[in-house]
């Protein structure tokens, strides 16, 4: 069972109340994007066995959009943060090196 | 699990001492192996079973092989099979982490059907179902085929126009399957409640020919058959690292040291994201937890497999007796192969009413396994960036049926360069948008 703590309305949110969202911090490529930075955009996911960065919706609770950093093998959680940022926080980056030293996500770690 | 061989029993290895002679000489020279008969039976029957030989050679790697299959599931290994068989390529060696077969390829509910919407989905799983029919022939290794026949329930009007459509697709591609009442349902499946109160059942997509196989024996089938041919599997091999020199794959770095190759062929269904990190490019792909429980025995009640995919669950009954259930996958990525508690309690709620008679059936267990999912819910079977290196995956939830299909177009593909039964499932159709959208019928359909 996976829970996470909205970093809105506080509450700790059980997976049954959440909606999962998918890899965090894509950019949105538009008009003028060539066919392979589209095609990332749209198409290609990270998938780390390890550090992960994902969105979720907080859908039987506040509604609210937020992120989460989490291991795909152990469902420990790092952290939550608000939606409102296009990378993950330092405090939440310096949480997963005491715990996962040399890390990487994408070009983050 | 004895019980459930039929005529070609389970190599009786563990105490016999010819294996203990085989392990103490792991470089053990390839010799032709035996062949499982109702005369080997009566002839080990009469010296107490002191004969059987090790179902496949334990073998240490080589420096260099021609070709190299990383994964040890049934679509490496038949990959392998089919390279050999087919393409005369026998120098492989077929490298697995784990144990053979320990990946979803023993953890799947085999259910085994090809009534896909998409033409180049079904010549796959046509093709795939139909060298099931004759795979313990082909093999020498009971895999227990049972065309029982697999129904999908509709219990939507949407799944009812859905289900039709697919059968008239499957008309055309000559894919023998039906759209029967609800009555032929009960029929065919006395348990069932079709008129259920939440979702009664509107009629079923029927496959007659399809069915289940018993899935840890199609790896040890091919196992057993690479290895009569020559080839190495070599188990508790983990790949760490993939060698390129330029842009051409060389070989790979393993937990037994440095093996060189020529091809590379990576089929590791779940930890392909891993394994493409390592090659360099990156996957249209996640991995998630997909979950499965059976129950005690019981006496036979059902004949047929029965798939609900509106409301998330499916169920055969196995030869031992066990309701074999599966349901719905995680909606995150993650590697624990375990699974949501809420998902069995849906899948399980979801039988009750559908099947009212199994409520109170005592589980015995669950577990999960790590499914490979692309965005249109079809698979992988590609050349990729790296020149040398292939990749089979994305079978997702529902791959167990395709082993034979796709080990046979993943050896031509990569024997030759091209297969025309991988040639739509390339990794640059996502960048083409020619998807191969079987999301609609696929999502959770197994
Ligand atoms: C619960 C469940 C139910 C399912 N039900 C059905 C069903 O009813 N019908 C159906 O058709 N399909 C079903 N599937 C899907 C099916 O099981 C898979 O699509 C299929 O088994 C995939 O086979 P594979 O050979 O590609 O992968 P696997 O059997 O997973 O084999 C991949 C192997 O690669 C190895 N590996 C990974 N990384 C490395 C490394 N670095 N080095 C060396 N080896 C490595 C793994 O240990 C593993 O043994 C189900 C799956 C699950 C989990
Ligand atoms: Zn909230």
């Amino acid at each position: 069972m996976l829970i996470l703590t909205c970093p809105y309305c506080g509450v700790a949110a059980d997976e049954t109340e959440l909606t999962p969202g998918g890899e965090a911090h894509l950019t949105r490529e538009t008009v003028g994007a060539d066919d392979a930075a589209f095609e990332g955009y749209l198409f290609k996911r990270e998938n780390p066995k390890g550090v992960h960065f994902e969105r979720w919706r907080h859908a039987y609770g506040c509604g609210k959009w937020f992120h989460a950093a989490r291991c795909t093998v152990t469902l420990e959680v790092f952290g939550t943060y608000p939606a409102q940022t296009t990378e993950p926080p330092k405090d939440i980056r310096d949480k997963i090196t005491a715990k996962r030293p040399g890390w990487s996500w994408r070009d983050f770690g | 699990m004895s019980q459930m061989w039929g005529i070609v029993p389970l190599p009786v290895v563990g105490h016999s001492s010819n294996r203990l002679t085989l392990l103490a000489r792991p470089d053990w020279d390839f010799i032709a192996m035996k062949r499982y008969s109702v005369f080997a039976i009566a002839r080990e029957a009469a010296r107490y079973h002191t004969g059987w030989e090790r179902a496949w050679a334990a073998r240490a790697p080589k420096k260099k092989y021609d070709v190299i299959i990383v994964g040890a599931g049934g679509h490496g290994l038949a990959t392998a099979y089919y390279l050999g068989r087919n393409h005369g390529i026998r120098n492989v060696a077929v490298l697995e982490k784990g144990w053979l077969g320990g990946g979803n390829t023993g953890r799947n509910t085999t259910i085994i059907r090809s009534n896909y919407l998409q033409d180049p989905s079904a010549a796959i799983y046509e093709k795939s179902r139909s060298l099931y029919e004759t795979l313990s022939q082909d093999l020498n290794y009971n895999v227990m085929f049972s065309p029982r026949g697999v129904m999908m329930l509709a219990q939507t009007h949407h799944e009812v126009r859905g289900y039709q459509r697919t059968a008239h697709a499957n008309a055309l591609q000559g894919v023998a399957t039906e759209y029967i009442s609800p009555q032929r349902v009960k029929e065919l499946c006395p348990i069932i409640d079709i008129d259920g109160p939440r979702y009664p059942v509107l009629g079923a997509l029927w496959q007659p020919r399809g069915g289940t196989a018993r899935h840890d024996a199609v790896a040890w089938g091919y196992a057993r058959a690479c290895s009569d041919m020559g080839m190495d599997i070599i188990q508790q091999c983990e790949v760490t690292a993939v060698r390129q020199s330029g842009s051409k794959v060389t070989g790979v770095s393993t937990t037994k040291g440095e093996i060189d190759c020529d091809k590379l062929g990576i089929v590791v269904a779940g930890h392909s994201g891993v394994l493409a990190d390592m090659a360099g490019f990156r996957l249209p792909i996640e991995s998630v937890a997909l979950q499965a429980l059976v129950s005690e025995p019981i006496k036979p009640c059902m004949d047929v497999v029965v798939m609900a995919n509106t409301v998330h669950g499916y169920m055969s009954q196995s030869d031992k007796g066990e309701m074999v259930i599966g349901g719905g996958a995680d909606g995150y990525n993650n590697y624990t192969q375990r699974g949501s508690f809420h998902h069995i309690e849906e899948t399980v709620r979801a039988l009750i009413e559908t099947f009212p008679m199994i409520s109170r059936l005592k589980m015995l267990r669950q577990w999960g396994g790590i499914v490979d999912m692309t965005g249109d819910r079809s698979p992988i079977l590609s050349k990729t960036p790296l020149e040398g290196c292939f990749i089979n995956c994305g079978w997702g939830t529902g791959g167990f049926k395709a082993i034979p299909g796709s080990g046979w177009g993943m050896a031509e593909l990569m024997a030759k360069g091209a297969s025309p039964l991988t040639d739509a499932f390339t990794l640059d159709r996502f960048r083409e948008g020619r998807f191969i959208d079987e999301s609609v019928a696929a999502g959770v359909a197994h």
